[in-house]
């Protein structure tokens, strides 16, 4: 058996040896290091701050955490596989169930990439349609990422009041897919159906309650000193280090890196609104820490506010929701790769097509799974000269990552 | 006027009557009084804390737009001793490898040690167990004594959450233990005494609340309490965003709910302690003899009660290392110099009384 260097540690993983290096340890006096004994604790797969069946193996010396190896497949259920064998409307439900907080997002993605394949191009009702539901499921996640913050940073009110406004944002989903989670909506040339009568105005009052409310959020949360002691000087992403590592969405803007595909690579309607894309400032500690991500999306839900009552005033009141799309919709052999801008970050499908109503092959690139695989390196990085498990929960937290996404 | 003093002596005296009857020597009838005594006090903390639980229910559901319990009895008001009994008959789950003896203690220490406290808690006029003469340095003793349930449990259920957990819980009320008795002694400087019966006695009026000669020292008295009861801000031992359930991971049914128990005692005394020390205790706000004494206390009590489970349902935690650099950096030196400031005063003007 090959031997571990004296500042590597040893893991078996599935019968196979794992070293990952630990870096010099113990306690630094002046007098030299004080060695301490590190041990090992395995943070999930059940635990209440991993958000799903994630679990992290943290290697500790006393409170520090030295270095974190990611162990993920808890929720596999083949994805990808089962892509293969399917037909392209027959995959879409799969989609929901990656991001399960997201799933509007995720049909749309998944949707346009064939239709971007097979060049079917959609009505434009269906796009106000889709960017409307879009952003609804954005704001929605972003409470989601809202209230799971204030819970793994000890309060346990902003988790219940971001529930009680998501709940509304549903129940609205809810009237137009008939489904509160997985909906299943968005199809391949269109909408599963038109938005019923009277829900553009359900919506606007919803936006009219819901826009004070983030006021309240940030008295409650954001501005608390507490929080910004917590978060805003720890889990510091350099920006060489989330472009390196591939994290998208409100992750890399939080490092202050100006990325938005809704801009940058804009795909339905969004070059007709007028919004901002939000960037990290840095306002409490150094650019790119916990409080900035979080603070992205506080951010975010206010343009996507801004989008929705555009979209609604734009929506025309007449018009098909339906591209006559054969039931078994064939792309060419050829490949694609789509990407959109999902709250969790940059959702890419790459489908390759077979010529038939199946794809050869659909891989889906998740935004969570490059975010979590950032975490050794957010521990390791110079930036964050001591981090504590506490602070490994703030940042776990403040990447907003979902299990369905990682795992597929 | 609704005092309870004269109708437990009446009660008292009916019963010493009634055991005299039989021809019972007078040492066992004391005896019989002590255990009286302490049975009545375990009820009535009993009763006050399980009405705690369902009022912090109520608290954190008004906080959140919730109901909370609704179903068992009046607005749920049962719904504890429901849990209760629900815990009680609950499967004691006790891991292979613990360490029993220390295990199996630690929620006994935990739970007895809290309500420890009451024995020399002025209740109200005349409603004292025992006056000690050295009331104040009793109550920061035993309420210390709480850490070593906690430690127990952490080392003896051989898990490294628990363990954390117990050392956290460890570390932080051993800190903020200091910073608190040094607060308190700037009421015993100007008081002149350690006895809680002679501290409330003292405070007659609205004008007299030490709180008003001592709004430093009280400030900082709250705010480590808060950390000694393990609560939100300060709730790091059993942080479970992180720790799990800290030193409580291990434990299940009655143990558990001990624990759970002791916490919401640990509640009320520091409640009790800030309303005795700083705000008149029992002595009602418009002069003696106005209103029932122990109405008076409970209603200041529940009031600092609310206070803490307001602080819980809307602060985040802090981090482990702030929260001793906040007893050690800031709380302390705060402590000196409040105990500097009262000195002068008293030098200065007399006392300040």
């Amino acid at each position: 058996m090959e031997q571990a260097a004296p500042d590597q540690k040893r893991f078996a993983v599935d019968g196979d040896d794992v070293y990952i290096d630990l870096g010099p340890g113990g306690v630094e006096t002046p007098e030299g290091i004080y060695d301490t004994d590190r041990y090992t604790v395995n943070m999930g797969p059940q635990h209440p701050a991993t958000h799903g069946v994630l679990r992290l193996r943290l290697e500790m010396d006393g409170e520090t955490v030295i270095a974190i190896d990611p162990v993920i497949g808890y929720l596999h259920r083949c994805f990808e596989k089962h892509a293969e064998s399917l037909s392209y409307p027959m995959v879409i439900p799969f989609t929901d169930r990656l991001d399960y907080l997201a799933g509007m997002n995720q049909n749309w993605s998944l949707a346009l990439g064939v239709e971007r394949l097979a060049g079917i191009e959609v009505p434009e009702k269906v796009e106000y349609i889709r960017v409307i539901v879009g952003e609804l499921n954005r704001i929605a996640s972003h409470l989601v990422a809202f209230g799971t913050f204030g819970l793994d940073m000890g309060a346990f009110t902003p988790f219940l009041w971001a529930f009680r406004d998501r709940e509304k944002i549903l129940d609205l989903l809810e009237w137009a897919s008939g489904a509160r989670l997985l909906y299943n909506y968005i199809w391949v040339g269109g909408v599963a159906r038109d938005l019923p009568d009277g829900w553009t105005a359900k919506c606007l009052e919803f936006l009219d309650y819901f826009e004070p409310k983030l006021a309240e959020y940030n008295n409650l949360l954001s501005y608390n000193q507490i929080f910004i002691e917590r978060t805003a000087k720890t889990g510091i992403i350099s920006k060489d280090i989330a472009v390196g590592y591939g994290l998208s969405g409100p992750n890399l803007r939080g490092s202050g890196v100006d990325w938005d595909l809704r801009r940058d690579d804009p795909y339905s309607i969004y070059d007709r609104f007028e919004w901002d894309v939000a960037l990290g400032t840095g306002e409490y500690g150094p650019l790119g820490s916990c409080w900035d991500r979080y603070w992205v999306r506080i951010l975010e839900i206010g343009q996507s506010i801004r989008i929705l009552r555009q979209a609604i005033n734009g929506l025309p009141a007449e018009g098909d929701v339906k591209e006559k799309v054969p039931k078994k919709a064939k792309a060419p052999e050829s490949d694609y790769y789509v990407r959109t801008e999902v709250p969790k970050g940059e959702l890419g499908f790459y489908i390759i097509g077979s010529g038939k109503d199946t794809a050869r092959r659909i891989k889906a690139r998740s935004p969570s799974f490059c975010a979590i695989s950032a975490m050794d390196a957010i521990v390791k990085s110079p930036d964050n000269p001591r981090m504590l498990i506490a602070d490994v929960v703030a940042t776990v937290a403040s990447l907003d990552i979902v299990l369905g996404e990682i795992d597929r | 006027m609704l005092e309870l003093r004269g109708i437990i002596d009446a009660i008292w005296s009916f019963i010493v009557g009634l055991l005299a009857g039989l021809g019972i020597p007078q040492w066992a009838i004391e005896l019989v009084g002590y255990a009286l005594i302490a049975v009545v006090m375990f009820g009535v903390v009993a009763v006050i804390v399980l009405f705690l639980v369902w009022w912090e229910r109520k608290v954190s559901a008004k906080m959140q737009d919730r109901l909370g319990p609704m179903r068992v009895g009046w607005h749920g008001i049962i719904q504890t001793i429901a849990d209760a009994i629900k815990l009680l008959q609950k499967e004691d789950i006790t891991p292979k490898a613990i360490d029993f003896p220390i295990h199996f203690w630690a929620p006994v220490v935990t739970f007895v040690a809290a309500f420890m406290v009451y024995v020399t808690v002025p209740f109200g006029k005349g409603l004292i167990v025992s006056d000690l003469s050295v009331g104040v340095l009793y109550i920061i003793a035993i309420t210390t004594f709480t850490v070593i349930g906690l430690l127990m449990a952490g080392w003896g259920s051989n898990n490294k959450y628990s363990l954390l957990g117990g050392f956290r819980s460890a570390a932080q009320v051993v800190s903020y233990e200091v910073p608190l008795s040094l607060a308190l002694l700037g009421v015993i400087m100007i008081s002149q005494t350690l006895s809680l019966g002679t501290i409330v006695t003292q405070q007659d009026n609205l004008l007299k609340w030490y709180v008003w000669r001592q709004p430093l020292g009280f400030l900082i008295f709250w705010i480590a309490a808060t950390a000694e009861c393990n609560r939100t801000p300060f709730d790091l031992p059993e942080a479970d965003s992180e720790l799990v359930a800290g030193f409580v991971t291990e434990y299940s049914g009655m143990k558990f709910a001990m624990f759970f128990l002791a916490e919401f005692v640990n509640m009320f005394t520091a409640s009790v302690v800030a309303v005795t020390l700083f705000f008149g205790g029992w002595m009602s706000p418009f002069g003696p003899d106005f209103g029932p004494s122990w109405m008076w206390f409970l209603g200041k009590t529940m009031f600092f009660v609310f206070v803490l489970m307001w602080f819980r349902w809307t602060y985040p935690r802090l981090r482990v290392d702030q929260l001793m650099g906040f007893a050690w950096k800031v709380l302390l030196p705060l402590a000196f110099l409040n105990i500097l400031l009262t000195g002068l005063g008293i030098y200065l003007f007399d006392g300040l009384k």
